[in-house]
């Protein structure tokens, strides 16, 4: 295909703003898909992207238009893969920035915006649901026009649920969408915007070329990995594989690689041909760093190897995910876990639970720390245990985080926002009524208990968003819980002094209503260093007798020792104190709850 | 021929009325049935005879209430047993006359175990008892006017609605009796009991405010100069119930009737508890149909140390060390739960509060293969 027959392009839109069904509908118009053929959402594969309407992977469509070889590129909508949707971004000349006629433009829309106008992306904005009762969209037109720089008339108004106007779009695309640059004849190069796994074939290379050809059977090369492989098939998705002999400059298809190893093939990174290849990469590969970190453990020990190997198998898919194996004394073998952030977490957390079938221990999550020892090293700390108790100065990363609210709860977010260290940077009115709020806060705030309180204190209103923009010094200490005088290093925490006394103390109240008493007082201490910030006790127990035991009870007193027995073998043993599961269970929560 | 049992539990089920936090087998009225019930318990006695040692140290008559037994019945099966050297009934308060007592006295009975629970209406209320506080005291002197000399009274704490002051004064009136024994149990509320299902949430809030209560009793007792020789047991000038602390010791003992359990070396069996078979298959001269449960060695060793560690008196290390964790026993001593004494093992005074805990962390693990 020529290159100016070609459109590369992408949906950015909020979640629930109707991209997986104006996907659909393009497919349908396209006549892709048959109507028999169709499926809601048929983009989202797995079972949990369609139940929470979000698209976790990447993946492109190839349709026909008049003519026209237009390549969708589906993008995740959340941000902690903007980092993917930057990558599926440069793969692409244009972007549809599609905004619900009801709700507006949303921060995350912001986010993605700002990066397709980065990535000095053709924009067709699109107002989605125009036949909504609530729907404005002539305000939200001139919101959109606004943004991008457009004429409120070029806003192309739709209903993708109903089909209407969605052969206009595919006539915009073509129109106002550049045709891809490259040299055909150059040497071949192309860019991997995602990969996945296929338990037989091995990892498939999502790409983008950019120059020149690539042909089936040739030997490829991975330009930053070194990685060499012969491509055992290539071809395009409409939207099921199909298998084509030659990708050629402009574009969009899938490599299978026959690579049983996902690690030694980045996204990001550059494909070409092993003999007579390209000698310089494109540009912009970066490797993705977890932000968020959490300890994984199973509730029950025995399903260590099950965890191993099902993070493995996840692994394989979802590059971004970090693991290494963590040992707690409290909760014994596990992981340390590194996600691109919370909501990555939680759909890890939900995958492993639901395809796995394991039930597990979450730790509090916490951030990445930069620490500085009195030696005058850096460590990078993923977990409070690993803290040193002693050091010249730690940073912890902060965000520029973007919220647009209704202007009656700008007083109330900006509250919010300064509780949790954050500083001003910017506001906007985007229209009379919605204002954008720039802040800079430590991420250490975000992950714990922000997203519901933004949500409360506005009533749900509020469209937040984040990137993180690097490191600064923080005035953060260590909070250790101790259980008669034993560290619990599960629950340790990374705090800011200001907030280590609230948290220490809910973490200590917590514990002494969920521990059973022992055979002795146990002091349950929150403590900074040796400095004990709380304290409560859980009172011995004053009596554990079995009642009567004569000759014809013999029998059932010994079961109910037994079982009493059995009763204490399943308890984690801190020092001399027995906790039950569900204690390490219920404190956990209490970070999980407020999330 | 004869065997080595020094100990003969005989079961008596009947009862004037069900309690409703009892648990045992025991059967309501059925008078025309009393006879043939002793019939059949002194046929068990001769299949069984074989068992019985020459010289038989205990005997034990318990219920059910034994007294309540047709009286011509009850002394036709005392005079039956084999003499020994102590001999206890249980007895009801409201059933003991003047002349139960002499009749027990000529039968050879040296001990009586009165079912007091409690000298207060309210609470004897809650449990369903018959006897008033009166009817417990005029017992008491019915005995004694008997010359019983040794007497054992019940008591039961933790009744829901009991305050301390009522627990108090249940034990200044029992004391009051100068009794030479008392077993002091808490009310348990066992599951599939109509108790339980009556005052079970009550008891639970409870449990709170009545932890102290074994403490409570346990600090008057020995104030009053009784001996905590059991977890739930207190006698004063060595009144030990002897026949009970076979039980601890970890002899042998022969059970006669419905739902009685037998240990003879080893082997450990329970008569079915209805009555119909039991009277039939004894009436046949046949076995009453019984449950078995062969002790394995590493099981005998658990129950000595369960049963041992009730005691005030040290178990024999060498006896039970085979079931005991080294390393819970260290961290036990070191918690002073646990103290070993010249060769053997015992609870400290604190440690006998919490025997139940104690002991299921001091017994090592064993083999799964030797559960039965």
């Amino acid at each position: 295909m020529k290159l100016d027959r070609i459109r590369n392009f992408s949906i950015v839109a909020h979640i629930d703003h109707g991209k997986s069904t104006l996907a659909d509908r393009i497919l349908e118009v396209t006549e892709t898909l048959t109507p028999r053929e169709m499926r809601e959402q048929v983009l989202d594969t797995m079972e949990l992207e369609r139940e929470r309407g979000i698209t976790i992977k990447a993946q492109a469509v190839r349709v026909a238009w008049k003519g026209h070889q237009l390549n969708l590129i589906d993008t995740p909508g959340h941000v902690d893969f903007t980092y993917e949707v930057s990558r599926a971004l440069q793969a692409c000349e244009g972007a549809l920035l599609l905004v619900d006629a009801a709700q507006g433009i949303q921060a995350q829309t912001l986010a993605n915006a700002y990066l397709a106008l980065e990535n000095h992306l053709d924009i067709v904005p699109v107002v989605n649901k125009i036949d909504l009762p609530q729907a404005d969209p002539a305000a939200v037109a001139a919101e959109l026009a606004d943004l991008v720089g457009e004429d409120p008339e070029r806003v192309l108004r739709i209903s993708a649920k109903s089909g209407e106007g969605v052969a206009d779009i595919l006539d915009a695309i073509v129109e106002r969408i550049s045709a891809p640059e490259g040299d055909p004849d150059a040497p071949a190069r192309a860019l991997i915007f995602d990969s996945s796994y296929d338990q037989y074939r091995g990892v498939v290379a999502f790409v983008r070329v950019v120059d020149g050809r690539f042909r089936t059977r040739e030997d490829l090369r991975a330009m930053a990995a070194g990685t060499r492989f012969e491509a055992e098939e290539l071809g395009f998705f409409s939207p099921v594989r199909s298998p084509t002999d030659t990708l050629e400059a402009g574009e969009v298809g899938y490599v299978v690689t026959g690579l049983k190893d996902v690690s030694r093939l980045r996204v990001g990174d550059t494909l070409t041909s092993a003999r007579h290849g390209a000698t310089d990469p494109l540009p912009g590969y970066k490797e993705v760093k977890p932000t968020v970190f959490a300890g994984l453990y199973p509730t029950d020990s025995d399903d260590y190897p099950e965890l191993r190997d099902a993070l493995e198998k996840l692994k394989l898919n979802d590059a971004s995910l970090f693991y290494e194996p963590e040992t707690s004394q409290a909760l014994g073998f596990g992981f340390r876990c590194g996600f691109l952030g919370l909501l990555h977490m939680e759909i890890v957390r939900e995958r492993l639970e639901r395809e796995f079938d394991l039930d597990l221990l979450v730790t509090a999550p916490n951030v990445a720390y930069r620490v500085f020892t009195q030696a005058g090293a850096e460590v990078e700390v993923h977990s409070p245990a690993d803290m040193p108790p002693e050091f010249e100065r730690v940073e912890e990363p902060y965000i520029r985080a973007t919220t647009i609210v209704p202007k009656e709860y700008v007083g109330t977010l900006m509250e919010l926002n300064n509780e949790r260290r954050g500083r001003f940077d910017h506001m906007e009115y985007l229209s009379e009524e919605r204002v954008m709020l720039s802040y800079d806060l430590p991420l250490a705030e975000i992950v714990y208990d922000y997203y519901d309180q933004l949500k409360s204190r506005t009533k749900g209103y509020a469209s937040f968003d984040y990137d993180v923009i690097g490191f600064e010094e923080g005035n953060l200490v260590r909070v250790d819980i101790l259980l008669a005088g034993e560290p619990v290093d599960a629950l340790s925490l990374i705090v800011h002094r200001d907030g280590a006394y609230g948290r220490g103390r809910a973490l200590v109240e917590r514990l002494r209503k969920e521990i059973p008493r022992q055979m002795f007082d146990v002091p349950v201490q929150a403590a900074i260093g040796s400095r004990v910030i709380a304290r409560e006790t859980i009172k011995a127990r004053r009596k554990d007798v079995l009642a009567k035991c004569y000759g014809g009870d013999v029998t059932r007193k010994r079961k109910l020792l037994e079982r009493q027995k059995k009763g204490k073998k399943r308890m984690k043993q801190v020092g001399s104190v027995e906790v039950p599961q569900e204690a390490f269970l219920a404190v956990l929560n209490l970070d999980g709850d407020k999330r | 021929m004869s065997g080595a049992v020094r100990h003969l539990y005989v079961h008596l089920p009947f009862c004037s009325s069900r309690c409703g936090y009892c648990d045992f087998v025991t059967l309501v009225g059925r008078r025309e049935d009393h006879g043939r019930y002793v019939d059949a318990l002194l046929t068990e006695l001769e299949l069984e005879h074989g068992l019985l040692a020459d010289g038989v140290e205990t005997v034990f008559v318990g219920g059910g209430t034994p007294t309540f037994t047709d009286p011509a019945e009850l002394g036709r099966l005392l005079a039956s047993l084999p003499a020994a050297q102590e001999v206890t009934v249980e007895a009801n308060p409201e059933t003991v006359t003047p002349e139960l007592a002499t009749l027990l006295r000529a039968g050879g009975v040296t001990r009586v175990s009165l079912g007091a629970q409690s000298f207060e209406p309210r609470l004897l209320d809650v449990l369903d008892r018959r006897a008033r506080p009166e009817d417990v005291r005029r017992a008491f002197y019915h005995l004694r006017d008997a010359s019983f000399d040794n007497i054992s009274l019940d008591l039961i704490y933790g009744i829901p609605g009991q305050e301390p002051a009522d627990l108090d004064r249940d034990l200044d009136e029992a004391l009051a009796l100068r009794p030479e024994h008392l077993s002091c149990y808490e009310l348990e509320a066992k599951p599939g009991t109509r108790f339980t299902y009556e005052h079970g949430e009550e008891l639970k809030r409870q449990a709170e405010s009545m932890e102290g209560y074994f403490e409570l009793v346990v600090d008057t007792l020995i104030a009053a100069g009784y001996r905590w020789y059991e977890t739930a047991n207190f006698c004063r000038d060595g009144h030990r119930s002897r026949h009970n602390l076979a039980y601890w010791l970890g002899r042998d003992y022969l059970g006669l009737g419905i739902g009685a359990v037998s240990t003879v070396e080893g082997l450990r069996w329970q008569n079915a508890p209805a009555l119909p078979r039991y009277l039939a298959a004894l009436e046949a001269g046949e076995e009453p149909p019984r449950e078995l449960e062969p002790l394995a060695a590493a099981t005998r060793v658990q129950e000595r140390l369960m049963l041992g560690l009730r005691l005030d008196e040290e178990v024999p290390f060498s006896e039970v060390e085979a079931a005991v964790d080294l390393d819970a026993l260290a961290r036990l001593e070191s918690l002073r739960l646990v103290e070993r004494r010249g060769g053997g093992l015992a609870l400290t005074h604190r440690g006998r509060f919490l025997g139940g805990g104690v002991t299921a962390d001091l017994l090592a693990e064993i083999p799964a293969n030797d559960y039965n």
